[in-house]
């Protein structure tokens, strides 16, 4: 059994619960063992803008919690995935700040050696689960249903420290959407940025970003958005959500986690998967699903 | 008399302060979302509302929270169970001493016709549930002074509420003590209660309470004769048993007499059983007055807290409510450090150490700032920053043993804070985010003011850089230069434009050189001739998304991005030195 320190981060228990709930059925469904430690903190994703320093003690005292019970972490997040990997890397390059952070951890009795591998969910379900170990646990399989799966930067740039998969054409995520029976649609936005960092910092650019990748993924037929990370899903489901109703608007594209898409195929029940949770409806896309097609059956 | 005095005066003080603060929870203002709304109004819909709980189903969610919650204290031993143990052993030994020791006259009394404090099981209970407190006391001692957890704060009134407790059942136990051994009240109560004159026998009865009942005799001491000591149970039975339990009943008293007994008769020439008696009832009373200004008003504000907790919600309660509530809240806070052991954002407490990072410690804070104590700049700050370096992870509403609405109470202040004009460098981070997600939530000018503030402050002064020709290093930038250089790959760049052409918040203008100040590419030949100062003021670097397509795609290898970063943790640290300066 492949055992995993789940990390969830700050936004998911608060925000996307929807997420967690969704991803602990599948992952379970799939044979691994997911470990909560109650120590973790934020990542330090927020910190970077302020104080380096401070976002790195921040990522190194969850990398030391998860190292001392022998354990590879998890994350669902993607931007607590790349602070997590940028600190990893840093530490492991910079002997002196290395041993300035396990002096500060000192005191919640923790040292950081760098013994333990940070991976993100879909890299967990593509490289140790497997796609042959996926299909295996499908109930069923859309039929029709297209889907315009969003990388988000974090995971995948900068990619010298992530090496979530090829930076400039990357498969990993599309070729997880498409054992669901789905097609991944070819869209030119696929790898741009969500506009989520610049919430509430800079809300036009942002918007304005949000609003080219949704137009872009709807003109390339599109049924729904396929999101991994809560930052980018709350920047699809409620920011656009938000934003079209101030505008009177209510042409939107409503993004599915990928953990709920690949949930439904796996038999797991609406509820668990938390459809109703997410802001813009996505209930009707169980009417693509064709349970009569065993998805194994050669064509 | 005395007795009578000091217990109606610190009553009467009790009840006033009860009053003048259940009366500010009304009063006082907090945040945004009481601005418009008055004392009246919140009183009037105090009432309306809970009658309307009272009234309805949601009366049985108050019973059943004030059984778990109140009662049995679930959410504390949630989190700790020697932190339940603990609170469990104070209250309950505490409240049950309060009932059958303090108002003996009124309920143990009545209750029981045959009741004498001196009588078992009253004797043995009395001890037993002192030593509760004692015991939760020890807990408390060890958890704050020698366990130390690194962010568990420890503040003048935690001191306070150890100390008065300590005070309070220190003084029970030695004056219990002093009594048993004291042979003046063993003489008083002989004169007062039978009628044994003769010498022979009070001899007797003298030797029997020295022997049995821990009394300490100038003159009569042991070895004693076994007949003496008869005679002396039978004089006993029929003048004092049937008032008088075994003082071994009272074990921890009894124990003491132990300790006691070299000096038990000068203490008793000193009248110590009288001082001890006016240092035990005096604390009690100032306890008691001082109640409602103290950290012990949590016994009022918590269950209040946890019962309105429990049936409110923010989208149907009325604001008026809510308003009072997060008032009320910050006298529910018992600053027991819970909030702060989960806080996901601490350990930028560790790295930073503004205190006010913190829940517990800014509850603190607001608690003095809500009173409207006159804050200075600083402090104002401080809790600015504190208050915006959150995460909105929401783990110190679910965890807060006393139910408190933290989540709402940060936001509703957040917002009141930043819009006194003070720079706040958070809000220029993703900190921001939730800020963001409910920004509808707040008036468009009040929303976008804080984050314009923030970019002011961080922002370049160019016009006398641009002046300058040519351009040539600041004086002030030298040190900065030096820690820039560390990560020296924009020394790599030819100016290919890689960065930004490929850039999408440079995409989203038709001129973004005036809506950026500087472009990606431009920021690194900045740096490259040592112009920090202006590589630093460009706010291309705060509406960079951080999507690092630049440094991905630099044919160099220069990290665009992670040089950004730098730079804006400069710009930051410029901010409070010349804030400072």
């Amino acid at each position: 059994m492949i055992k995993y320190a789940l990390f969830l981060g700050c936004n998911i228990p608060a925000r996307v619960s929807q997420y967690e709930d969704s991803s602990r059925a599948v992952l379970k469904n799939l044979g691994v063992e997911l470990i909560d430690i109650r120590g973790f903190n934020c990542c330090g994703y927020p910190l970077k803008n302020i104080d380096q320093r401070a976002y790195i003690l921040s990522s190194a005292k969850n990398l030391a919690l998860a190292e001392k019970q022998g354990l590879n972490i998890l994350t669902l997040c993607k931007c607590c995935f790349g602070s997590l990997k940028k600190a990893e890397y840093l530490l492991k390059e910079d002997s002196n700040l290395r041993q300035d952070i396990n002096r500060a951890l000192v005191d919640s009795g923790l040292k950081y050696e760098g013994n333990i591998a940070v991976k993100h969910f879909l890299s967990v379900l593509y490289h140790d689960v497997g796609i042959d170990a996926i299909k295996n646990r499908l109930s069923g399989s859309y039929k029709e249903l297209r889907i315009a799966a969003h990388y988000g930067c974090h995971a995948l740039r900068p990619s010298r420290i992530t090496r979530f998969d090829d930076p400039v054409a990357p498969t990993i995520f599309d070729e997880l959407v498409e054992i669901t029976g789905a097609t991944s649609v070819d869209w030119p936005q696929k790898l741009e940025c969500c506009g989520a960092p610049l919430t509430g910092i800079n809300d036009d650019i942002s918007i304005n970003l949000t609003k080219k990748k949704v137009l872009d993924a709807k003109k390339s037929g599109a049924d729904y958005l396929c999101t991994a990370c809560p930052f980018c899903h709350l920047q699809f489901d409620t920011i656009q959500k938000k934003v079209a109703s101030n505008n009177g608007n209510s042409e939107y594209l409503a993004p599915v986690l990928y953990s709920q898409l690949l949930g439904l195929c796996m038999g797991i029940d609406q509820e668990t998967l938390g459809i109703n949770k997410n802001k813009l409806d996505i209930s009707e896309i169980k009417s693509f699903i064709d349970s009569a097609t065993d998805p194994h059956r050669p064509t | 008399m005395v007795f009578n005095v000091l217990l109606y005066t610190s009553l009467f003080v009790f009840i006033v302060g009860l009053i003048y603060r259940i009366s500010t929870w009304f009063s006082r203002k907090i945040g945004i979302s009481s601005r418009d709304i008055s004392k009246s109004e919140r009183l009037a819909a105090a009432f309306k509302g809970i009658l309307e709980v009272i009234f309805s189903a949601k009366i049985l969610i108050l019973i059943k929270v004030f059984i778990l919650d109140v009662v049995f204290q679930k959410r504390i031993l949630k989190e700790d169970f020697l932190r339940w143990a603990m609170h469990m052993l104070i209250y309950t030994g505490f409240m049950l001493l309060l009932l059958i020791h303090a108002l003996d006259k009124h309920i143990t009394a009545s209750l029981f016709s045959e009741y004498y404090s001196t009588l078992n099981p009253f004797l043995f209970l009395r001890d037993f549930f002192g030593m509760m407190v004692i015991a939760g006391l020890a807990i408390a001692i060890y958890r704050r002074f020698i366990l130390k957890q690194p962010r568990l704060k420890t503040n003048s009134m935690d001191y306070y509420a150890i100390i008065i407790l300590v005070v309070i059942m220190i003084s029970g136990f030695f004056l219990e003590a002093t009594k048993i051994t004291s042979i003046s009240d063993f003489e008083r109560m002989v004169k007062d209660f039978s009628d044994v004159d003769e010498e022979k026998d009070l001899r007797a009865l003298e030797s029997l309470w020295v022997h049995e009942f821990g009394v300490v005799s100038p003159d009569i001491k042991e070895p004693f004769e076994q007949k003496l000591l008869e005679h002396g149970r039978e004089i006993h039975e029929t003048n004092c048993a049937s008032c008088h339990s075994s003082p071994k009943w009272a074990f921890a008293g009894y124990a003491l007499t132990k300790i006691l007994n070299p000096i038990a008769l000068s203490l008793d020439r000193a009248k110590s059983p009288n001082i001890l008696w006016y240092i035990h009832i005096l604390a009690c009373f100032f306890g008691l007055a001082y109640l409602p200004f103290s950290k012990m008003f949590h016994i009022i504000a918590s269950p209040i807290s946890l019962l309105a907790n429990a049936v409110m919600e923010k989208e149907s309660s009325h604001p008026a409510n809510i308003a009072t509530r997060q008032v009320m809240e910050l006298d529910a806070c018992t600053h027991c450090g819970t909030c702060s052991l989960g806080c996901s954002a601490a350990t930028a407490f560790d790295a930073l150490g503004n205190e006010n990072i913190l829940p517990s410690e800014k509850m603190v804070s607001l608690k003095s700032l809500i009173a409207g104590r006159k804050l200075s700049t600083e402090e104002i700050k401080a809790v600015q920053e504190g208050i915006c370096l959150c995460t909105n992870c929401d783990r110190c509403t679910v965890v807060c043993p006393v139910g408190i609405n933290l989540k709402e109470l940060w936001l509703n202040v957040r917002e009141d804070l930043i819009q006194k004009g003070y720079p706040e460098p958070m809000l220029l981070s993703p900190f921001s985010f939730v800020r963001g997600l409910n920004r509808y939530d707040i008036p468009a000018d009040e929303y976008y003011k804080p984050v314009e503030v923030a970019k002011q402050a961080v922002a370049g002064k160019f016009d006398f850089l641009i002046k300058q020709s040519p351009l040539v290093l600041h004086g002030g930038g030298v040190e900065e230069f030096s820690q820039l250089s560390k990560d020296n790959t924009f020394s790599y760049c030819f100016s290919c434009q890689n960065c930004t052409s490929i850039c999408p918040v440079v995409c989203s203008f038709d001129k973004p050189e005036e809506a950026l100040g500087l472009l990606p590419h431009q920021i690194m030949r900045c740096i490259g001739l040592g112009l920090v100062e202006m590589a630093s003021g460009a706010s291309m670097i705060w509406d960079c998304l951080t999507c690092y397509q630049c440094q991905e795609h630099c044919p160099q290898n220069v990290n665009v991005t992670d040089l950004f970063f730098e730079l804006k943790n400069l710009a930051i640290k410029n901010v409070e030195r010349v804030e400072t300066r």
